[in-house]
């Protein structure tokens, strides 16, 4: 096997590339159902009936997909810059104990001014996670995919023993589970009667500007420069440590954004599952939009309805729900093929792609 | 009250369990060592792991004896191995990224396959494991008998894996490619040696370490297998290779310590349980891996080709 670097950039292969991961990793899932006894066909009718069969189910697929598009986004910058933040999951828990903490009593507001100071003591919180890590790694060489990984059981164990402890809700009936976020607080619902909340909007509109800061400020030219070739980079007086400082907080903010979606939009108060690891599938949201930020608004509503629909298929013909993260996995690798195939040539044997 | 603290330590108990609980860390250590030797990250460590111990547990349950279980465990482990090299060595994809894809494949399909084997049960099954092997005479000595003489098969097994890998390193030719494709990979093709090759060989034998030392967990350590119950072992491991300095010798110096920690928090949460809440002794492998991260990063040099691609014909 081979490859040959492609001599010109081709804008047909990469918009289909992405596309080729996606119909392959379905097919993936198609075998599974297969071995797993499942009528493929009919499971997949299922997913899709589960995912936008109903106004309920598109409701609750765009809810789904809200933290999504905040944990892609964390991905997404901070992979721009190549910092590898695999802490979203930690950071989205740092977002959403701030949420507990300011949220329920201690600070009273008008609506008008409650939701943003939410989003802006959840923001500050995952940035705080993230800090000493990016910290380390300049100053230490300390590798940040593994810091960033080991602070999410840090902060897991931590919310655990505030919701035991200190955090718990008195009302709660002995669960774990921290207080309810004050009315003025909760994020309105945009649908009557479903779980599809404003922090939807809110995540569309950081989308927004994070793809106007990343395609027309210099800022966003330095990311790229600072991804690309850090030594040249440092030698066109670009300022590499403030930068990859400013990007791993930026995306440390993105992801507490999505706890105090989840916090005080779907759920209305801190348990310790809520995420059944956003934070990760926030890699595979970034890595299938490339990591352009509009991109990642219609990954994660993708990888939302595979969760959402994969749910109600497994009720229907009786596969375990794991198939959905399966199908995420595969989502990865084969969106790591592609984006190889847009820019190589691969020849194997006599073939070539 | 401190003397209390202090006694946990003359008590055989609390060092034969350090010695159980550090298989499974240095098995993965070791694995990834092995890989990380030869140029490449393995991050797909944590689904490993979570892959052998499911594979392993699942063949035991269906029939097979342990040892096979043992070996089943090792091939998933290197079929992983085999795609994560796919993905790093022969396509030169982003080695951090293919690993976390590799975690999220190898642990999704285990919990898939687990629940597709055992469909509604709530209480997991058990299997007979490995047990305990009393060496005559030796383990009828006072103290040391108790802790390393009643151990299980699988228990000497991983603590003889050491002296293999650092042969294996050192002494045989393969482990020299190995290290050489690490180090200076443009001088091993210089010789006439396919460093693609001997780069997916080495993650393929790194990955069944990994892949074992999760077996270890549901065949040794337990008998049966719970979702999650990895819980973080793997990516410690990868803090533990880079305290190691990449050296296997001092890596069963470090899952020695990191167990021994492990135990010894079982225990002192027993004592200290009204005082310190019981979540902060379970943080501290994790902060003491951080901590070992940014004890080694200043002194250690680390293999000179980790994270580089190798293009045939390419100069970097």
């Amino acid at each position: 096997m081979r490859l040959e670097s492609r001599e010109s950039y081709s804008p047909f292969l990469s918009i289909v590339a992405p596309f080729a991961a996606i119909i392959f990793s379905l097919f993936c899932a198609f075998i599974l159902l297969f071995i797993a006894g499942a009528p493929p066909l009919e499971s997949f009718f299922h997913l899709l009936k589960g995912a936008f069969g109903s106004p309920n189910a598109l409701a609750e697929t765009g809810a789904r997909a809200t933290p999504l598009i905040l944990t892609g986004l964390a991905a997404g910058i901070a992979f721009r810059a190549k910092f590898w933040n695999i802490g979203a999951e930690g950071q989205l828990y740092a977002g959403a104990l701030a949420a507990t903490f300011f949220g329920t009593g201690l600070i009273q507001l008008p609506q008008f001014l409650m939701i943003p100071f939410l989003f802006l003591v959840g923001g500050v919180a995952g940035a705080l996670v993230i800090l000493p890590l990016v910290i380390l790694r300049q100053l230490y060489k300390v590798d940040e995919v593994v810091t960033t990984l080991l602070m999410n059981f840090i902060i897991l164990l931590f919310v655990s023993y505030l919701l035991e402890g200190p955090m718990k809700d008195p009302m709660s009936l002995g669960w774990p589970q921290g207080s309810p976020v004050i009315d003025n607080g909760v994020l309105p619902q945009i649908l009557e009667r479903t779980r599809l909340h404003f922090g939807f909007l809110i995540a569309i509109l950081a989308a927004l500007s994070l793809w106007i800061v990343l395609s027309r400020t210099s800022f966003g030219f330095k990311i790229k420069a600072v991804g690309h070739n850090t030594s040249a980079t440092f030698h066109a007086g670009i300022p590499v440590f403030r930068t990859v400082l400013i990007v791993a907080c930026l995306s440390g903010a993105m992801a507490g954004f999505a706890g105090i979606t989840e916090t005080a939009g779907l759920k209305g108060y801190l348990t310790l599952d809520l995420s059944p690891g956003f934070g990760y599938t926030g890699i595979a949201v970034a890595m299938l939009a490339a990591l352009n930020p509009i991109g990642i608004i219609f990954s994660a509503l993708f990888l939302a309805m595979i969760y959402v629909g994969a749910d109600s298929m497994s009720r229907a013909v009786n596969v375990p729900t794991y198939l959905a993260d399966v199908v995420v996995a595969i989502t990865v690798l084969s969106v790591l093929v592609s984006l190889i195939l847009i820019n190589y040539k691969i020849q194997i044997g006599k073939l070539r792609f | 009250m401190i003397v209390e603290f202090l006694e946990l330590f003359i008590n055989a108990g609390f060092w034969a369990a350090t010695i159980r609980i550090a298989c499974p860390l240095l098995l993965a250590t070791l694995g990834e060592l092995i890989c990380e030797r030869a140029g490449v990250l393995n991050l797909g460590i944590e689904g490993i792991m979570t892959a052998g111990a499911m594979v392993g547990w699942t063949a035991v349950y269906l029939g097979a004896d342990l040892s096979s279980g043992i070996i089943c465990a090792a091939f998933i482990g290197a079929m992983f191995g085999l795609i994560h090299a796919g993905f790093t060595v022969h396509l030169g994809a982003s080695q951090h990224v293919t690993g976390i894809g590799i975690t999220l494949l190898a642990s999704s399909i285990s919990y898939f396959a687990f629940r597709l084997i055992l469909p509604t049960s709530t209480t997991p099954p058990k299997i007979q494991a490995f047990e305990q092997v009393s060496i005559p005479f030796f383990s009828d000595i006072p103290f040391l008998g108790p802790v390393f003489f009643q151990q299980t098969i699988f228990t000497y097994l991983a603590f003889l894996t050491v002296p293999i890998v650092i042969w294996f390193l050192n002494r045989s030719p393969f482990g020299l490619a190995v290290k050489m494709a690490g180090e200076n990979p443009m001088a091993l093709e210089a010789q006439g040696i396919d460093v693609l090759r001997v780069r997916t060989i080495a993650v393929m034998l790194g990955s069944s370490l990994m892949a074992v030392g999760g077996a270890y967990l549901t065949m040794s350590a337990f008998n049966a297998f719970y979702f999650g119950m990895i819980n973080g072992r793997g990516w410690i491991a990868v803090a533990l290779v880079i305290f190691a300095a990449w050296k296997p010798e001092r890596a069963i110096l470090g899952a020695l310590l990191f167990a021994g920690l492990d135990a010894y928090q079982v225990r002192a949460q027993q004592l200290a349980g009204a005082i310190v809440p019981y979540q902060f002794f379970l943080m501290l492998p994790f902060l003491l891996s951080i901590a070992a991260m940014v004890f080694a990063a200043k002194s250690t040099r680390y293999p000179k080709a980790l994270l580089v691609p190798f293009r045939r014909g390419e100069r970097h």
